[in-house]
């Protein structure tokens, strides 16, 4: 102790600055080989523990992680808030449960079917309304996720409150193996989850970030910011849509009560709370947030009004989120 | 046809008041508060807790504890406005607009769940119920106190609008809403005036969800979800920061609501009311009365 103090009054008048150079933690965390880290335990996870349930939680788990890497796209890239970004979840599920049932095709064949709807929905709500201010799109995004909501739940092709059930697994067959099929939905996320953190830093994600830090500036360099804002929400919409096709042959039923606001919002707390903008914060986040539930069964009732504080605790002590982004461009 | 206009204006009152309170904050600080629907149950369910230990006292006068209860209502969820303004949007004052919105969400989420937690999850039913001798005024069946409610509403909505036309406080707030860092420097107390604001909107959500309470009979925890939503509606088509256009708006879409309804079936009401307000959007995005804001950099 004493020769430490001995040591800090000849300290130099600028001391060099200790401990912030790139610890092994933070170059690990920022490290390219991350992702393939992530996915390897995804692919052992079965390994440890295979029971049905276990199975079950973690292949919500996966598809929540593609609706909030999707979600990340339009609110963490382009800092558009969508409040309503369940309707997209439920316009896949509808889509591919209503073709396959009545066509009787498998799920896989009716996801060009689902992507040509959710380009659709994503052009006519986000065309209106992205050339306004940021704040009524949020508005409007949630009263549109109520639309989708009322909708399926009036009309006879989407089964009414009761939904849609008898909807084939993925290939086209009733029952699959839960570890197959698992697996095989961690595939199809790994690329989603791949391909999104590539859009972010791609040219049309330097420019969805430009965008979000100062939309005037952006527009004055030169980028056409409605159709970049666009381009986002539409990206969104078809990631939504896609993990919607997932939950449909997951649960082999849905039905209007998976798609609510709360939905909507749990996706968007897993963003926040990860980190806006960053693949790895908001993959952990949505992990965290689907996981929780399973493990603190017995405070449900006080899971919501967490969420919200913790809303608040994040926005105003840590908006960065808990893994944030840092880009590596210099 | 008169029955279906009458049925419009008085929900298109409750409409009206919610959304004003939406209409002065988002006028003043640029906020679209989220909360604000959820102030509304706030409201209904105090009101139902002031009414649960009045007990005796209710049965005798209903319209008159009714509103005893409406007035203590006001200040009580004023004050949780106030509260929630001070921890959830003071401190993100100059943050991004994005943060804001989350913390309005967050802030929505705790009052919804916090109140659940508090009263359970079940709709509870109001002890005093408002339904009387009915009138008949041109055909529409109009009952005493529908009346007394829609008027204690205007009365609310006039006052509130001799408020910020005529006092010292209504200016301030106007001058907050044109430029908060001159009024800075013009020695306005920015701080409290935003206080109050909030105040004042939050106290006529609160109004609102006790007449709501007292007219409906059942009030549970999310009910405010809903109504936030259309009170938006309402503020979009008047025009959103624009007293008396949001007036306006409320009753027309009270009125669109009441023949859409009629018309299309009950099931899709909802879906016509925000269908109009992504229309509305669309096409005059600064509502009826609202005047066209030019964004300055």
């Amino acid at each position: 102790m004493s020769a430490g103090n001995g040591a800090a009054v000849q300290d130099p008048p600028v001391k060099p600055v200790k401990g912030r150079g790139p610890t092994f933690v933070t170059r690990f965390l920022e490290s390219r080989h991350l992702g393939w880290a992530g996915l390897a335990v995804g692919l052992l996870a079965p390994f440890i523990i295979a029971t049905p349930y276990a199975m079950d939680v973690m292949t919500s788990a996966v598809v929540f992680v593609m609706l909030a890497v999707g979600l990340n796209i339009v609110v963490g890239y382009c800092g558009l808030l969508d409040l309503g970004y369940a309707a997209f979840f439920a316009v896949g599920a509808y889509t591919s449960g209503v073709l396959s049932t009545e066509l009787k095709l498998p799920l896989l064949a009716t996801i060009p079917a689902v992507i040509v709807v959710t380009v659709l929905a994503g052009v006519i709500i986000g065309g209106p309304t992205l050339r306004l201010r940021s704040d009524y799109l949020a508005i409007v995004t949630l009263g549109f996720g109520e639309i989708i909501r009322i909708t399926a739940n009036n009309l006879s092709i989407t089964g009414g409150p009761s939904g849609i059930y008898g909807i084939p697994g993925l290939f086209g067959d009733a029952s699959s193996d839960p570890v197959v099929f698992y697996y095989a939905v961690l595939l199809i996320v790994a690329v989603a989850v791949l391909m999104a953190a590539r859009l972010g830093r791609s040219r049309i994600g330097r420019a969805w970030r430009f965008v979000r830090e100062d939309e005037d500036a952006a527009e004055a360099m030169g980028i056409n910011t409605y159709k970049v804002k666009l381009a986002a929400y539409i990206a969104g919409a078809v990631w939504g849509g896609l993990a919607g096709v997932l939950f449909a042959a997951q649960l082999s039923a849905i039905s209007p009560a998976s798609f609510t606001f709360l939905q909507s919002a749990l996706v968007l707390m897993a963003v926040v709370l990860g980190g806006m903008g960053s693949t790895p914060g908001v993959v952990l986040g949505a992990i965290v947030i689907s996981l929780l539930p399973e493990m603190l069964r017995g405070l449900a009732d006080y899971r919501f009004f967490a969420f919200g504080v913790l809303l608040i605790i994040v926005m105003i002590a840590r908006p960065q989120g808990l893994w944030p982004h840092r880009s590596r461009e210099r | 046809m008169s029955q279906l206009i009458w049925n419009g204006l008085f929900v298109g009152s409750f409409y009206a008041l919610v959304a004003l309170g939406y209409s002065m904050v988002y006028g003043v600080i640029k906020l679209l508060n989220f909360a604000h629907g959820d102030l509304y149950m706030l409201g209904a369910f105090s009101g139902f807790a002031m009414l649960g230990t009045m007990g005796g006292l209710v049965k005798s006068s209903s319209l008159v504890a009714l509103f005893v209860v409406l007035i203590l209502t006001m200040v009580a969820t004023g004050l949780s406005g106030v509260v929630i303004e001070r921890i959830a949007y003071r401190p993100l004052r100059g943050a991004p607009r994005l943060s804001l919105l989350l913390t309005a969400v967050g802030a929505s989420f705790a009052l919804e769940y916090g109140t659940r937690i508090v009263a359970g999850p079940n709709p509870k039913v109001y002890p005093v119920r408002l339904d009387g001798t009915a009138l008949n005024v041109l055909g529409a069946r109009v009952t005493w106190q529908q009346i007394a409610l829609m008027s204690v509403s205007v009365v609310l909505m006039v006052a509130l609008n001799v408020l910020i036309t005529r006092t010292r406080q209504g200016r301030a707030m106007r001058a907050i809403a044109l430029d908060p860092k001159a009024c800075l420097l013009m020695g306005i107390d920015v701080d409290k005036v935003i206080s109050r604001t909030f105040f004042i909107g939050s106290a006529l959500a609160g109004a609102a969800g006790v007449m709501a309470g007292g007219y409906y009979g059942k009030i549970d925890f999310l009910m405010g979800f809903i109504i936030g939503l259309k009170a938006f509606t309402a503020a979009v088509i008047g025009g959103i920061g624009n007293i008396p256009g949001t007036m306006l708006g409320g009753l027309l879409l009270g009125l669109l609501e009441s023949f859409g309804t009629h018309f299309v079936g009950g099931q899709w009401r909802d879906v016509f009311a925000f269908g109009f307000l992504i229309l509305f959007l669309t096409v005059r995005p600064t509502g009826l009365l609202g005047e066209r804001v030019t964004e300055r950099v």
